[in-house]
């Protein structure tokens, strides 16, 4: 069993596996911090700073990501002084200047007293979390976006702004996107994303679309798994015996 | 030549290469630094050449060029020893005249002497100069002794004396002694050198890098550079000691990519040390063995900051990456990683020589050594100035750097690279040192340090510096790539004569949040220009906000320019270099400028001879 440690969460003793990060831990004991760019799945990224607590360690105070932070002995944490409530105001305020629209945002914000951004709204959409990047090169493994630009201009982009050759159109980045600004659609056997068509396969045992083409290659490419495996959906996989 | 393969080999090889410098010997020493290069100092030097070539002088005249002298804005520099005698915008038909006058003659060429601005004394040796004369060029002075390319110069001189002492301690009675010396890191952070080698050395993992980071971006900074480039055995020599104290056999050096003659440097610098047996395999015959390879820069701003750093190495976007492990523990390839600035590692040799005793005398308590500074801005004169720490700012403003043109006042220093703080006139006296520099608002930094005078807008000079690091920011943080830019618009906007009473503490709460919120280091200490400022010069941001006015005379939508009646005597000038032709006039006549077309240059106030041209 993994070592174990006490640590106080907001004044409540809280024991966690050595190693967990403290956003971890306080899940664990119910107690909300805010998070944006925090994904179980994925590496952490520590970009959108909402998650920031304040620690005393060894005499020493300070404030931190909560999603990077491990637990440790005897670590006091705080996860709502005023230091940290205004760092969060703040990213909030700045991210509701790109996206002012979506709920989770919103109720983010107004969990910090929060009803509209402070500064001008230059909508964007993208707050620029990185999970979908992260989710694509760290789960999927193809790494068919990426970042562009530097400062305020960063985005999202595919290579060169060109149809994205290695996107298996898998999807992933558009489900993890919090704030749902990656559009994907399907048509007629064509799935389409990252302003790029891209063929659907159909099953060989009920006949409906159900995959990208270039995904399922991709699997049968890197799963170890017989040829024709992924020639059926996934519900007619499950009845196949 | 063959490999020195014990201590004593290098001692005697120093001995024999010590007694073919004849100190008694003509010698020419042209600054071959990049600021002196960019005057076109090569011709010089080939000319020098052909004219001793013409008089048959070879066997009895010395040319060397050597790295930068640090009063670049007087270049080309040439100091002919042993006399000494420091002449100064040399040009390149001077070569035959100076053979002729001051080497084979004793006269001095009186239109290339030194002239200080203030007092109009010609000073003739270039130690006299006040310029140097209240520097202590501890690290810097070696680069006017030797050729950068030269790795017998650097021998000659005492080179690598500190490594072949170094090899025969034990490495932690080395890391006790940078230590004892109290040396801090001089890339910006201030971090005790001593204790970031002693946490590598004792950290688990192998291999174990050490790192020298040449990144050097701060705009108008160069000392890392010339460091470099005149004299590349110096950081080198460090980085062995360091490898051995630490138990690393694997160096790098990340060096900016606008920095080629500093990689030429670097490269000729490691073969040859490699050529001598003292980098490579078994350095002196002790059984160590450490290289070091050569990483071109990432290209921006932030690739110096550690964790994007590694990054860049790794083949990665350079781009910060939070981590609550030190770099001592993991760092490049999450192996333990010791990463020094350039001039960090090249106070390293001289502490090993001389001891950490002496080395903690210079300075202050908790600021030991010197510093080279990169002194810019409205300031007579400007170039690389090395001081022990301690010494007081005005010293440096008003003592080395001859004080501010025109007879201007001073208003204040901006320390610390782009996101250091201005530092008004009350605290002209404060000594420099790395505590006394955060305690009043800036830092030590990498050591830039701007000279601004009265006709400086401190709301402008925000507004520069928050351009800078906006443009700079990865963008990878919320704080630091949303917050600046909203810092910048709100200066925008009371630099228009838009802003309101409210923004000043909205600029402050911002800045805070940046600060505290951050990723990495630029954004954490982006807002300084901005809070330092309104901390020390709020009126002036007062006097945007509530008279729409710039007190300076700069923020261009609150200024006119118009002709004084009186003083113009119809000269022109400015209808000449009007860009616009909003200044028009008569020859004679009194000239007068149009409003509505006219662009706030200020072209015509600095072309009017007779003060007509009043900003208001
Ligand atoms: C944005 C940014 C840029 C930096 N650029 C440099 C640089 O160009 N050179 C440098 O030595 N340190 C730079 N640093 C500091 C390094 O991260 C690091 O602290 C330093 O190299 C450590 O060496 P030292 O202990 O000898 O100072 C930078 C830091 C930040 C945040
Ligand atoms: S598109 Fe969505 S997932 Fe990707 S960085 Fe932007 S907000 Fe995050
Ligand atoms: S503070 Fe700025 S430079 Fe550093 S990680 Fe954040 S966005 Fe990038
Ligand atoms: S969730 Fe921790 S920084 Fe975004």
């Amino acid at each position: 069993m993994a070592d174990m440690v006490t640590l106080t969460i907001d004044g409540r003793r809280v024991t966690a596996n050595a190693g967990t990060t403290i956003l971890e831990a306080a899940r664990d004991a119910n107690i909300d911090i805010p998070n944006l760019c925090s994904n179980e799945e994925l590496h952490p990224y520590g970009s959108c700073r909402l998650c920031m607590v304040e620690i005393t360690h060894k005499k020493r105070q300070r404030l931190v990501v909560s999603c990077i932070h491990e637990v440790a002995e005897g670590l006091e944490v705080k996860t709502a002084t005023e230091r940290v409530l205004n760092v969060r105001r703040l990213v909030m305020h700045l991210l509701l200047s790109r996206n002012s629209t979506h709920p989770r945002l919103r109720e983010i914000a107004a969990g910090l007293g929060i009803e509209k951004s402070m500064f001008p709204v230059d909508y964007k959409g993208c707050i620029l979390c990185g999970q979908c990047v992260r989710v694509c090169r760290e789960v999927v493994g193809v790494s068919a976006i990426g970042f562009k630009s530097r400062g305020d201009t960063r985005a999202v982009a595919t290579p060169f702004d060109e149809p994205p050759g290695d996107c298996i159109a898998c999807g992933s980045c558009h489900y993890v996107c919090p704030v749902g600004v990656i559009p994907m659609e399907e048509k007629d056997g064509v799935r389409r994303i990252w302003k790029t068509d891209f063929p659907m396969a159909k099953c060989s045992v009920c006949g409906k679309y159900f995959a990208p083409v270039k995904q399922l290659e991709y699997f049968r490419k890197i799963a170890n798994l017989p040829e024709n495996h992924f020639d059926t959906c996934v519900d007619c996989r499950s009845t196949k015996k | 030549m063959k490999k020195c393969k014990s201590a004593s080999e290098l001692a005697s090889l120093r001995e024999k290469l010590a007694a073919a410098r004849d100190p008694k010997k003509p010698t020419i020493v042209i600054c071959a630094g990049t600021g002196c290069l960019a005057y076109g100092t090569q011709k010089l030097i080939d000319n020098f050449r052909a004219e001793i070539a013409k008089r048959k002088l070879e066997g009895t005249v010395d040319v060397r060029t050597s790295g930068c002298h640090g009063f670049c804005e007087r270049g080309p520099l040439v100091v002919i020893q042993p006399k000494q005698i420091f002449y100064q915008h040399v040009k390149t038909e001077d070569a035959g005249e100076i053979i002729e006058k001051t080497i084979l003659g004793d006269a001095v060429i009186d239109r290339l002497v030194y002239r200080d601005p203030a007092t109009k004394e010609k000073i003739l040796h270039e130690h006299d100069v006040p310029f140097y004369k209240k520097q202590m060029r501890l690290i810097f002075g070696m680069n006017g002794q030797i050729d950068p390319r030269s790795i017998d110069d650097y021998i000659a001189i005492g080179g690598y004396a500190g490594l072949a002492k170094a090899l025969a301690m034990k490495p932690e009675h080395i890391v006790d002694e940078v230590t004892k010396a109290k040396l801090r890191g001089r890339g910006g952070g201030g971090f005790m050198t001593g204790w970031k080698w002693e946490s590598t050395a004792k950290a688990e993992g192998s291999p174990k890098y050490v790192i020298c980071n040449a990144d050097e971006g701060d705009p108008g900074a160069y000392m890392d550079r010339s460091l470099l480039e005149g004299n590349p055995h110096s950081v080198i020599e460090g980085m062995v000691i360091g490898a051995f104290a630490i138990g690393s056999s694997d160096g790098y050096i990340y060096v900016r990519n606008e920095y080629p003659l500093a990689v030429t440097n670097v490269t000729a610098a490691i073969e040859s040390a490699r050529a001598y047996g003292l980098l490579g395999e078994n350095i002196l015959g002790s059984g160590f063995s450490f290289d070091i390879k050569i990483n071109r820069g990432g290209g921006a701003f932030v690739c110096g900051e550690s964790s994007a750093l590694f990054a860049s190495i790794e083949g990665r976007a350079g781009e910060p990456r939070q981590k609550y492990v030190h770099a001592t523990d993991r760092g490049l390839y999450d192996k333990p990683t010791c990463l020094n600035n350039v001039e960090t590692w090249a106070n390293v040799p001289p502490i090993i020589v001389k001891g950490a005793e002496w080395y903690a005398s210079i300075g202050t308590p908790g600021s030991t050594g010197t510093k080279i500074f990169s002194l810019v801005g409205k300031i007579n004169n400007t170039g690389l100035v090395e001081v022990p720490m301690g010494i007081t700012l005005r010293e440096i403003v008003f003592g080395i750097g001859g004080g501010i043109p025109k007879g201007r006042k001073f208003k204040a220093i901006q320390t610390g690279g782009p996101s250091g703080g201005c530092i008004p006139e009350k605290h002209l006296d404060m000594p420099v040192d790395f505590d006394e520099l955060s305690k009043v608002g800036s830092m030590m930094g990498s050591g830039g340090m701007i000279v601004m005078d009265d006709r400086t807008c401190m709301v402008d000079v925000a507004k520069y510096f928050l351009k800078f690091l906006e443009q700079e920011s990865c963008g990878k943080c919320t704080p630091c790539r949303e917050g600046i830019y909203q810092m910048r618009t709100i200066l925008d906007r009371i630099s228009e004569g838009a802003g309101e009473e409210k923004d000043i503490e909205l600029l402050e709460w911002i800045g805070t949040g940046v600060i505290d919120g951050s990723l990495c280091a630029l954004g954490g200490t982006a807002p300084f220009p901005v809070l330092s400022t309104i901390k020390y010069f709020r009126d002036e941001y007062l006097a945007h906000i509530r008279d729409k006015k710039c007190p300076a005379g700069v923020c261009k939508k609150l200024i006119t320019f118009t002709v004084a009646a009186d003083n113009c005597t119809g000269c022109t000038a400015c209808a000449r270099v009007c860009p616009t032709k909003a200044a028009t006039g008569e020859k004679k006549k009194v000239h007068t400028i149009d409003q509505a077309t006219c662009i706030k240059c200020g072209a015509c106030f600095e072309a009017c001879k007779f003060d007509a041209i009043t900003i208001s």
